[in-house]
């Protein structure tokens, strides 16, 4: 599948891609506030301003980074692993058009093991800083990491084996081509175990919270502890920019219409807005979720995650079965 | 091949070189051998590029028949490969080999299991494969004992190591003499010729006996418990060598055999393999995540990647016999490519584990830590190696996992119902096993070189000799190379993996720097998708230093709130990996002690605790240790027959001429 790409091509993909992360780095953050602003709300109260995650980063950047004493040169690297990682995943990957930069190499596997990357990196550097609560974040995410991946790419082999691809633009167009992927069994028993991948992904509720203050229940928290300034901007955009895609991805699997086929503004116009009201959907629907869920226990994770994964193979059965 | 013969000709006389004085046998012999593998990388190389076939002959150097050998592109493959390692773990030698290494019988041993390890995959008759293996098993047991003085584990571990690739000997030479003796000669010639007239029992029993043989060479999960044991007591260039180069022959052999010799044979022999590809990588993954001792936690993850490159080949032979061939090809491109890749990740891991070893005196993660700053040169190449084996882009592990995962999934058109649950199998084993290696190697990097020294040792390590840093800089460079452009390899592996199957020419992969998949949808370009990171780090980089603060300083820790906070006080390797131990108890069983000592005064006072955890491995404690006590008893039962009168052994003697007259008669 190798077409001679022409240059046009290749400028049009990159300008897709860029307005993708400036819509991302921008977006994330809002939807973030926006969860915030739902939770106050049903909790009774009136809450930050949606773009209170915006201020805190402008705030972020005028401060001076602080390094742990004992850390080496791998804890500065980190935070701009984890940022660039999530970057590159945005960009290739189809959320407001279905060609966007590199597209061809927008394989599912691709955008999983660049999102791993930022994992791994954070928890090294959780672990570089030579302190407990460092190591205690980076064992607990890594552990809850490894047991995600396998629902995680067996809910991605459910969407391939349909869509004959892992090529994340095949699927989409595919979607687009045949509506009644979207609604057929395997595609919802996916669905379902791509959420529960996604809270544990992205550490909110039950996995992980986002707003605790303790230490010892601390998760994603624990590993960023030490970074502060533009460090911890980058390591918070990072994390927003991981949920913002995941669930921007989830919206485009299986609902993709709106998602600009053509290379022209008012189609890259309508797959913006398109994007913005599924995540905004989306994202609230998280938000009600979490209010009325409590913290699991670490312990009982796992057996969430087994949940999702049995989920993705009944998906990928299914797919066999009915195919 | 003249190169390669060459080469085999040079080993044998780095073997001579020990008889130099001690202080000139180490270089001269370690120089001799990595010219050895030079010349072999460039014939191999040469024949895999040309695809030709080479063979020689000679009836001097051995009994019956002389040995025969025979350069196809799938025996190229595994030289070159192999070759590759013993260059770098020579190299290393030179700066590495000290105290009983330098003796005659060690310098002997290692040229001489280099040279056999380059000699096992051009063997081309029965004789010569089991001289060269016979030989490969000897010298790396003898290696492996070499520092047995300073730690008795070496000693145990020999045992093991010794009776498992006896065993495998045996079940490999019965296998393969079953074969010769239905084809009428012990040439692979004649085998290949009389193969698809054998009946299919013989053909299967053949195969069984022989895959018994090879998969335990290959680490494969029930026949892995020496591979843990011996591995991280060899030294650190002999484990190098086994993992990247050793164990793969046993995968060699497997393919060799089952879908060379025996042309593919029945179905279930491939679900069997794939089988034990599906339970060594996530037995291997799991134990690797719990182990503490730096090179044993590497030996478990040796298990686990030829775990993925078995569940490859398991996928190829079975879509091959199901008639998919060129699913087949793409799987066997991929367990393949996995092999090339995984020498170099794996060598290097384990010489950087050995520089860390020789620097402070312990491979016990909990004693470890800080040694980015004394050692970063070492720190930067395990980082390397450890990012291609999580399989994270752009390193080689991920275009072999992408591979693999490609060559399962459209192995799903398959309409057996048994090959497509096999292959789903396959696909959640693969993903377990990568979150799984994810978490040992995070564990490896971060506990063993980062964070603060846990012991003096670990404080004092300084940077270890050049040539072990370059030996170890040249097996990272493939990490990255091969992951940057795996085009550059592919055409050569897609050559073996046609050889070793008797499969369509046609290269699953269609010619390029990346991977593009012909027939199938699905393609990754890697080198693109670093440029795209360098990019993406370049943008962000630049947006700080315009919008961002710069100024930085460095404080203390986040402690909550304590004054003081110690090297003691980080997580360990065993913290580490205790929710994961916890989550899969029942799969290693972990034996926790809590002890807790009173004051002599007030049981109310505690005066200390004993925490202890132990992960054994549980199957060799449930399947071998009844069979060694077994063995023990019979033992003890029979030499009570034994009591060194000779008047008993003359009855003995009587006794037995009376039956066998009586069984004549």
């Amino acid at each position: 599948m190798t077409a001679t790409v022409s240059t046009v091509h290749v400028w049009s993909g990159i300008a897709i891609s860029v307005v993708q992360v400036i819509a991302l780095v921008l977006g994330a953050p809002l939807a973030l506030g926006l969860m915030a602003k739902v939770r106050a709300r049903v909790e009774g109260r009136v809450g930050a301003p949606i773009r209170q995650p915006l201020l805190d980063l402008r705030k972020l950047l005028t401060k001076e980074r602080v390094h742990a004493e004992h850390a080496s040169a791998a804890l500065p690297i980190v935070p701009f692993v984890v940022a660039a990682s999530v970057v590159v995943a945005v960009a290739i990957s189809p959320l407001i058009s279905t060609s966007p930069a590199l597209s061809e190499s927008a394989d599912l596997l691709v955008v999983v093991s660049l999102l791993l990357a930022g994992s791994v990196a954070l928890a090294i550097g959780g672990l570089d800083t030579g302190t407990a609560f460092g190591g205690m974040g980076a064992s607990r995410a890594m552990t809850i990491g490894a047991l995600a991946e396998p629902a995680l790419l067996v809910a991605v082999v459910a969407l391939a084996i349909q869509a004959g691809s892992t090529n994340l633009p095949a699927i989409v167009a595919g979607t687009l081509a045949h509506p009644a992927w979207a609604a057929s069994p395997e595609r919802l028993l996916a669905l379902g175990a791509l959420s529960i991948v996604v809270l544990a992904e992205t550490g909110r509720l039950p996995v992980d919270n986002p707003s605790t203050h303790l230490e010892l229940t601390m998760i994603h928290e624990a590993m960023v502890l030490e970074y502060a300034g533009p460090d911890l901007a980058l390591v918070t955009v990072g994390q927003a920019m991981r949920l913002g895609l995941l669930v921007a991805l989830i919206a485009n699997l299986f609902f993709p219409w709106g998602v600009a086929t053509s290379f022209s503004p008012a189609a890259i116009a309508i797959g913006l807005v398109a994007l913005g009201l599924k995540v905004t959907v989306i994202v609230v629907v998280i938000a009600l979720v979490e209010v009325r869920t409590a913290k699991l226990r670490l312990f009982r994770v796992p057996e969430l995650l087994a949940g999702g994964f049995v989920l993705a193979v009944l998906a990928v059965v299914t797919g066999l079965v009915t195919r | 091949m003249t190169l390669l013969l060459l080469g085999l000709a040079l080993g044998a006389l780095a073997a001579a070189a020990a008889a130099l004085p001690v202080h000139l046998r180490v270089p001269v012999s370690c120089l001799l051998v990595a010219g050895a593998c030079v010349l072999a990388f460039l014939g191999a190389v040469a024949e895999l590029r040309s695809g030709h076939v080479s063979t020689a002959h000679t009836a001097a150097l051995l009994p019956m028949n002389g040995i025969e050998l025979r350069l196809d592109p799938l025996a190229a493959l595994f030289i070159a490969t192999t070759a590759f390692v013993g260059f770098a773990a020579a190299i290393y030698s030179i700066g590495y080999a000290h105290g009983p290494l330098r003796s005659r019988t060690a310098v002997v041993s290692f040229a001489l299991f280099v040279t056999s390890l380059l000699c096992v995959p051009a063997a081309s008759s029965v004789a010569t494969l089991l001289f060269a293996w016979e030989m490969m098993a000897v010298t790396s047991l003898l290696l492996l004992l070499a520092e047995h003085r300073r730690r008795a584990q070496a000693l145990d571990a020999a045992r093991w190591y010794g009776a498992m690739t006896q065993a495998g000997a045996a079940a490999i030479l019965l296998g393969l003499l079953l074969l010769a003796a239905h084809s009428g000669g012990q040439d692979f010639t004649a085998i290949r010729a009389h193969a698809p007239s054998i009946s299919i029992p013989i053909r299967s029993i053949a195969f069984v006996l022989v895959l018994l043989g090879f998969a335990s060479k290959a680490g494969a999960v029930p026949l892995h418990v020496w591979l843990p044991r011996a591995h991280p007591e060899a030294p650190s260039p002999v484990s190098a060598l086994m993992s990247g180069a050793m164990v793969s022959l046993g995968i060699y052999g497997i393919i060799r055999v089952g879908g060379d010799l025996l042309d593919g044979g029945v179905l279930w022999w491939w679900l069997v393999v794939l089988a034990l590809g599906v339970v060594s990588a996530l037995y291997g993954a799991l134990h690797a995540t719990a182990s503490s001792d730096l090179k044993r936690l590497l030996a478990y993850s040796t298990i686990d990647s030829m775990g993925l490159v078995l569940i490859g080949v398991g996928a190829a032979g079975a879509l091959r016999t199901t008639g998919h061939p060129h699913a087949a090809t793409l799987s066997m491109v991929a367990a393949l490519f996995f092999v090339v890749a995984h020498a170099s990740f794996k060598g290097c891991l384990f010489l950087a584990a050995g520089a860390a070893e020789r620097a402070t005196g312990t491979r016990d993660l909990d004693r470890l830590g800080g040694l980015a700053r004394p050692m970063a040169a070492t720190t930067v190449l395990f980082c390397v190696a450890a990012l291609a084996v999580i399989a994270l882009p752009p390193f080689s592990g991920f275009a072999g996992e992408w591979l693999l995962l490609q060559g399962l999934l459209h192995g799903f058109s398959d309409t057996s119902t048994a090959t497509v649950i096999a292959l789903l199998v396959g696909v959640v084993a693969l993903a377990l096993a990568a979150g799984l290696t994810a978490v040992a190697f995070v564990k490896a990097l971060g506990i063993g070189f980062l964070g603060r020294p846990r012991t003096q040792g670990a404080a004092e390590a300084r940077e270890v000799a050049p040539t072990m840093r370059l030996a170890m800089g040249i097996l990272a460079l493939p990490c990255l190379l091969l992951g940057l452009v795996p085009g550059l390899v592919i055409p050569m592996v897609a050559r073996a993996a046609n050889a070793g199957f008797a499969l369509p020419s046609a290269s699953p992969v269609v010619p390029g720097a990346g991977l593009d998949l012909s027939g199938f949808n699905g393609a990754i370009e890697p080198a693109l998708l670093a440029i795209a990171i360098v990019a993406g780090l370049g943008a962000i980089w630049m947006t700080l230093r315009v919008v961002a603060n710069r100024a930085t300083r460095r404080a203390e820790a986040w402690g909550s709130g304590r004054e003081v906070q110690t090297a003691r006080m980080q997580y360990t390797a065993t913290a580490f990996g205790e929710p994961l131990q916890r989550v899969f108890t029942d799969v290693l069983r972990p034996d926790n002690d809590l002890e807790v000592t009173h004051a002599a005064e007030s049981r109310f006072y505690t005066q200390a605790v004993t925490y202890s955890n132990r992960v054994d491995d549980a199957v060799e404690r449930s399947l071998y240790r009844p069979v060694i006590s077994a063995l023990a008893w019979w033992g003890t039962v029979a030499r009570r027959a034994q009591n060194g009168s000779v008047h008993r052994y003359l009855a003995f003697s009587f006794v037995a001429l009376v039956i066998v007259l009586v069984v004549l008669a």
